[in-house]
């Protein structure tokens, strides 16, 4: 019990801790989370261009999204991004292994997975309370792009759900690809294509139903892989885009490659570990 | 009783080679050429609880491999080894509750934050006792001078006090083994005589056991009874500090301070001249010679006054590394090599 209770201190002093230095540098991180909200102005602007030049009717659909859906999938997927992006983890990883600093998760005993999830934690919660009142203001003034209104609450819970499953998968993924830093030292390539990957396969620039079906399934392709949950998941549950009757068995798949990303983060870092050379003096 | 039992221990690596030149570069995206970096060949070392053990060694001797297969970063290739009956590399937590490990050139400490709340996490992590760590605490402060400093962000720190707080976060669990790689690197004469002072107190205190690796003479002067010399990875001498001149060096060195009138003709013959500042002649002797040079010199001189010293131990080390790795030290008056670590 008290092996726990320590446990859950030294957690919590971590998480404070990292609450801290978050917020060391005021105007940086003020700078960036308001800037966040500058790309959407560009894409709701260029959707809007979209639908005007294939028709005038405000009825006009795209893979069954009218122009209202399609910029609140834009703003419901931005809501998503704030979970699941992950800024400087798989480069930090990578850093720590070429710089050496990594040594201090190998010889304190501390689990260096747990305290990067409960740095990245206290970041994003940072993030949320300043984000909060910007990202309603957005959403209040874009209301009207929500045609359906408020979805019921189990899908409301499910979304909720899938964002924190959200959070945790851009986590996992990140540290994963971080993590292969122990084999080859500089992973700037390899994060770049996941970028780029998570860029167009996530639903980050537009909604995978918009992918086409015809001549190769790109559509079976992106259901396969785990992107999805990073951006479209969320805002096609909100949407109510997926079958309620099928959400249960949509989030117990999510959860499973959970799983696979936590169980391949871990793998990854006792194989690494066994492997690592010790590099930086 | 033996805390620290080196049985054998190997540690290499496997180095990509590239040759020179965009040619080169283009065949190494196809095949790759790789050398087998032997860090530690095959090392065996006891130490003993409350020993004060230093690490002496040329660049890429293997020392600071060794402190790293010690303290469990790294895996060795083969061999044994036992810290306190625990294996290193298995990073248990009962393990890494009992030791901590200090680089001179690496930072464990929160940049950004004052070194008080880097201080308090450890109470956690170790779990210290909150009595206990608020009496180890003021005890480490004030020995070391820092408590007005504990509130300051740890990057608006000289090296110097850096150091002293990273000294601190290390012992506030009450190590028994403490591996110190080069703890004084980069630090004033002040700073340096400062952790020294600090380190040799604790030590006797606390009786703790210290590995320490430096390319300082005066921090292993100053701190150790023992010396362990390392040369590429293998141990070429384990002893106390006065025994490597009697093992290694041959020689002694000779001052010989003569009257203003008196002349020595062809002093070359009496020995190796290291200088001759009229009156005052020095002269390298090997050592077996010493007395009955002394003596026939006596006879055919007046002497106002003679010195004989063992040459300095900086120069007979640096020699020492430069046998064991096949070149010759660049100077060796101006002692020993200062570098970083390997």
């Amino acid at each position: 019990m008290s092996a726990i209770r320590a446990r859950l201190m030294s957690g919590w002093t971590f998480f404070r801790i990292s609450l801290e230095e978050r917020l060391v540098y005021r105007g940086d991180f003020m700078l960036g989370t308001l800037m966040r909200f500058l790309p959407i102005v560009t894409q709701i602007f260029l959707w809007w261009a979209i639908f005007e030049s294939i028709s005038s009717s405000s009825k006009a659909t795209i893979a069954g999204y009218t122009r209202e859906d399609m910029i609140a999938y834009y703003l419901l997927a931005m809501v998503s991004r704030a979970f699941s992006s992950m800024p400087g983890l798989t480069s930090g990883i990578a850093l720590q292994i070429q710089t050496g600093e990594i040594k201090k998760f190998l010889i304190q005993p501390i689990d260096m997975l747990g305290c990067l999830l409960l740095q990245r934690t206290a970041h994003k919660l940072v993030y949320y309370v300043i984000a909060a009142i910007p990202f309603a203001l957005v959403f209040y003034l874009c209301r009207d792009f929500f045609t359906q209104g408020w979805p019921p609450i189990d899908v409301l819970a499910a979304f909720v759900l899938s964002l924190v499953m959200a959070f945790l998968m851009g986590f996992f993924i990140e540290a994963c690809i971080g993590l292969v830093g122990f084999w080859f030292l500089e992973i700037t390539s390899l994060a770049f294509v996941y970028m780029l990957l998570n860029f167009f396969l996530s639903g980050h620039m537009f909604p995978l139903d918009l992918l086409t079906t015809e001549s190769v399934d790109l559509r079976v392709f992106v259901e396969a892989i785990p992107l999805k949950y990073l951006a479209y998941f969320p805002a096609a549950i909100f949407l109510e885009k997926i079958p309620r009757d099928q959400l249960a068995v949509e989030l117990a798949i999510e959860a499973v490659w959970l799983l696979f990303f936590i169980l391949l983060s871990r793998i990854l870092w006792a194989r690494g570990v066994r492997r690592y050379s010790g590099f930086g003096g | 009783m033996p805390v620290i039992e080196i049985e054998n221990l190997v540690k290499s690596y496997r180095v990509y080679q590239k040759r020179e030149g965009l040619a080169a570069s283009i065949k190494g995206l196809f095949r790759r050429e790789y050398r087998e970096v032997n860090a530690v060949r095959g090392i065996d070392l006891t130490v003993d609880q409350g020993e004060f053990v230093a690490f002496l060694g040329p660049n890429g001797a293997g020392k600071t491999t060794t402190l790293k297969l010690l303290s469990g970063v790294i895996n060795p290739t083969a061999g044994l080894c036992r810290v306190m009956g625990h294996v290193p590399w298995r990073r248990e937590n009962a393990y890494r509750r009992r030791f901590a490990l200090v680089m001179g050139q690496k930072n464990q400490l929160w940049w950004d934050l004052p070194a008080q709340e880097s201080f308090r996490l450890h109470q956690h992590i170790y779990r210290i006792d909150p009595k206990a760590f608020q009496r180890t605490l003021d005890e480490l402060t004030d020995l070391l001078d820092i408590g007005r400093l504990l509130s300051q962000p740890v990057r608006e720190l000289s090296l110097g006090e850096r150091m002293k707080m990273e000294l601190t976060a290390a012992l506030l669990h009450s190590p028994e083994v403490l591996f110190l790689d080069e703890p004084t690197i980069g630090l004033d004469v002040v700073a340096q005589h400062n952790i020294q002072q600090f380190l040799n107190y604790y030590q006797e205190k606390r009786h703790i056991t210290i590995l320490l690796t430096s390319h300082y003479m005066k921090d292993v002067a100053a701190l150790c009874k023992r010396v362990v010399i390392i040369t590429q990875g293998q141990i070429k001498y384990d002893g106390s500090l006065s025994g490597i001149l009697d093992r290694f060096s041959g020689s002694k060195i000779v001052t010989l301070q003569l009257p203003e009138n008196e002349k020595v003709d062809h002093p070359e013959r009496l020995g190796e001249v290291l200088k001759i500042e009229p009156p005052k002649i020095k002269l390298r002797v090997p050592r077996q010679q010493v007395p009955s040079l002394l003596s026939r010199f006596l006879d055919h001189h007046i002497v106002e006054d003679i010195m004989v010293e063992d040459p300095p131990l900086e120069e007979v080390i640096a020699s020492l590394f430069a046998e064991t790795s096949g070149s010759s030290p660049s100077d060796p008056a101006s002692s020993y090599p200062r570098s970083e670590s390997t």
